[in-house]
């Protein structure tokens, strides 16, 4: 089990917006979702996927000289450019590149080898009542590896947390939840048509997949989900769209916390890096009257919703 | 040392609150509190303020001082009890001195009223290894300095040019020593402090001044500065040199040489492909061990006049600055005469996963053996928010201590704050920030001081 692997493209140690205490977060490759406002665009393709940041690279030539398919090629004021058409993720160039300007997010790591990541921050994890938390992309599309590295985790004594967009088949979902002791959960959009619209795929799934593992937590009596809510001016933000969610959200037995996570444009440099569009356009983050707003609207529902991870 | 090396000045006061009583009780009161509201409301330069964790001490009165540090004023700097406690015994004083002593100045464990512990003086360590990698030459000067301890050229593995280090290194050690027992004895004879000596313990007692070994203890401290930059300096060595070829010797030192210019893709590939102290990786620490274990090898214990009474301190105020001006490029990537690694920080920016990994590499140090250690820690505003933000921040001081560290420090502002400090210094007189063992004004700081400030790392989290 511990030979098993996946693929990871981060890991973050001192994560502290991902669920208790001090954690050290996994991302995992891969999410058939691909939100708008996503900020981990990297982790959206399944493969290994090629970031170019500019302000980094010091046009040394030495990923042309490499490149066996000529996709870099040198621009007239002496910067590299890249086609990606011409690409096969060779990664010659990022062994070579000697500012790390070029990086490819994505890549294997075994079960074994998340144990000793986690292991190194065990004496914070203790002090703060932390963990591990894995989150992506959509880290349930690799069952197997996210089984297996649970079930070792928990042999070792250290809290599990699974962030999931809850898009994934609902056995893989319930199969995990053994070993999982915090399910960090998303609820972006309710309505159908708007969620299609922003996230690229229905919510029926989504929705019937948080509420068949809201049923199996709650026959243990485990009230182990935390709902996460991405708050998007424009998109989700709407008194009818909120509501939507509260009576859902009301409906469910096993939710211990609601987490209202305003809109950030931090991630919107490396959609630049792997040459994807970033859809958000200049949106700003949601005010703090705003996010009040929204809070009050929650609590004058019953729901005691706190702001951030 | 004059003003313009040490780039500020302060008095260096310290108020130690917390900590232990004399009988092994916590040390926390009320008085306390109204201390750190004081210093809050205040937000004075002077005195400076310390709290003293240990075991014993409340969680809600780290959480209060973290609450204090979050305001941005770079105090009260945090210290652990219990390793001052600890390092007190080991330079053999009784439970009860051990006790009522704390630190004072940046970073300097002592007993006090019991006890003259002098500072004797920074040791510019990755100078010796540029001495060695010169063959006692100072590269800046072309003046013998150090010993002749063979080209490098013809050191055919890590440990010959380790073994060169260790020489030079006793070398300069003596040289110094030498030259401190003399001054010892100077201030002995021609400068007693009768009225100091009347207020510390065993003077009357031996009939004997202050500066003549009459105090009931005497520390003798060196501060060896630069341990971050000397320790990635070695570990480009031996990776890059010694293990994998990816440069020469010859290649190298000629770059050096150049100060890098020409040779832009070496640097980078160095900096960004090197294992680099503070990232809990265990190539790069053990390297950080050994030159540690060497300092420790080479002055603690030696001779002064008064008895083996030389330790090792790890703090370098601002002589990490002084001593970079000092010091050409080096094998880590850093360019001639910038600042070096602030006291046993990992060098600014070679710190890469965040600030969990630095308390792993800082606690490999066996830092009970030494006077005194300093980390120092920034922070973006966003990393401390709300009261989730807070307990982290006293969970990963608790840990740090539990591990063993000495002391930490924070500065808790954003780069964007800084920069507009800079452009409009009217506006921001108020900005205190942490320099080394204390705070100061932030626009009152000479441009160096400024640069060195942004440039430590900072510890985003999102």
């Amino acid at each position: 089990m511990e030979k098993i692997t996946g693929m990871i493209f981060d890991i973050k140690r001192y994560s502290i917006h991902d669920g208790p205490g001090i954690r050290t977060t996994f991302f995992l490759k891969g999410c058939p979702l691909s939100c708008w406002w996503c900020h981990n665009p990297e982790g959206i393709s399944a493969e290994p996927v090629m970031t170019y940041r500019a302000g980094r690279c010091i046009s040394c030539g030495e990923c042309i000289a490499v490149c066996p398919t000529g996709a870099w090629s040198r621009r007239p004021d002496g910067t590299p450019e890249r086609d990606m058409t011409k690409c096969t993720s060779c990664r010659a160039c990022e062994r070579r590149c000697p500012t790390t300007a070029i990086q490819f997010a994505g890549r294997t790591i075994s079960v074994a080898d998340v144990v000793a990541e986690a292991k190194k921050d065990i004496p914070f994890f203790d002090a703060s009542g932390g963990g591990v938390t894995f989150s992506g992309g959509e880290p349930i599309l690799q069952p197997l590896f996210l089984g297996a590295a649970l079930q070792a985790l928990r042999e070792e004594g250290i809290h599990t947390a699974v962030d999931t967009s809850g898009c994934a088949p609902e056995q893989d979902l319930l199969r995990i939840a053994e070993y999982t002791d915090l399910f960090l959960f998303d609820v972006k959009i309710v309505d159908q048509t708007l969620h299609e619209l922003y996230t690229n795929a229905k919510n029926d799934h989504i929705l019937s997949n948080l509420k068949a593992l809201d049923a199996w937590l709650a026959k243990g009596g485990q009230k182990n989900i935390s709902i996460r809510i991405p708050l998007i001016p424009g998109v989700n933000d709407s008194e009818a769209g909120l509501l939507q969610a509260i009576t859902f959200i009301r409906s469910l037995r096993s939710v211990q916390s609601v987490h209202i996570l305003p809109y950030h444009s931090a991630g919107s440099a490396k959609y630049r890096n792997i040459g994807m569009e970033y859809r958000m356009g200049s949106t700003q983050p949601p005010s703090a009257e705003e996010v009040e707003r929204v809070l009050a609207l929650f609590r004058g529902h019953g729901i005691d919703a706190v702001q951030g991870g | 040392m004059t003003a313009a090396e040490s780039g500020t000045y302060n008095d260096f006061t310290q108020i130690n609150l917390g900590g232990l009583t004399r009988d092994g009780e916590d040390g926390v009161s009320e008085v306390s509190y109204i201390i750190l509201d004081v210093l809050d409301e205040l937000q004075l330069l002077q005195p400076q303020a310390s709290v003293h964790i240990s075991t014993k001490t409340p969680e809600r009165f780290l959480k209060y001082a973290c609450s204090v540090i979050r305001h941005g004023s770079g105090y009260p700097s945090v210290f652990n009890s219990d390793a001052v406690f600890m390092e007190q015994l080991g330079m053999g004083k009784t439970v009860q001195d051990a006790r009522t002593g704390g630190t004072s100045g940046c970073v300097e464990t002592g007993s006090f009223g019991k006890e003259a512990y002098i500072l004797h003086g920074y040791l510019n360590v990755p100078k010796v290894l540029e001495l060695t990698l010169n063959n006692g030459v100072d590269p800046l000067t072309g003046k013998q300095v150090g010993i002749a301890t063979g080209d490098p050229l013809g050191f055919t593995s890590f440990d010959d040019l380790y073994g060169a280090f260790e020489k030079q290194l006793n070398y300069v050690v003596e040289t110094k020593i030498k030259a401190d027992n003399y001054i010892q004895r100077m201030f002995a004879q021609y400068a007693p402090a009768p009225y100091l000596s009347v207020l510390i313990e065993g003077c009357i007692d031996s009939g004997r001044d202050y500066y003549n070994g009459g105090p009931k203890y005497n520390s003798d401290y060196i501060q060896c500065c630069g341990i971050g930059t000397v320790t990635d300096s070695l570990s480009a060595l031996k990776k890059h040199v010694y293990e994998e070829g990816t440069v020469t010797m010859q290649d190298l030192l000629q770059a050096l040489k150049d100060n890098w210019q020409g040779h832009e893709p070496l640097r980078q590939t160095i900096w960004n492909r090197t294992p680099f102290f503070g990232n809990d990786d265990e190539y790069a620490d053990v390297i950080m061990q050994r030159v540690y274990e060497t300092l420790l090898d080479t002055i603690d214990g030696r001779n002064s006049p008064k008895g083996p009474t030389y330790h090792v301190n790890m703090l370098s105020t601002t002589c990490h600055i002084y001593f970079g001006k000092m010091l050409g490029a080096t094998p880590n990537g850093r360019f001639a005469r910038v600042p070096q690694s602030d006291g046993t920080s990992p060098e600014h920016g070679a710190d890469r996963n965040g600030p969990t990994a630095v308390v792993k590499s800082l606690s490999k140090m066996d830092q009970l053996k030494s006077g005194g250690t300093l980390l120092n820690q920034r922070f973006l505003p966003s990393v401390l928010a709300g009261d989730g933000g807070l307990d982290k921040m006293a969970k990963l001081i608790r840990t740090y201590f539990n591990l063993g560290g000495h002391h930490v420090q924070f500065n808790v502002v954003d780069t964007e704050t800084l920069r507009k400090a800079q452009k409009n210094p009217e506006a921001y007189r108020g900005l205190l920030v942490r320099v080394a063992g204390y705070s100061d004004y932030f626009v009152d700081l000479d441009e160096h001081h400024q640069e060195e400030i942004i440039a430590r790392t900072t510890q985003e989290s999102f």
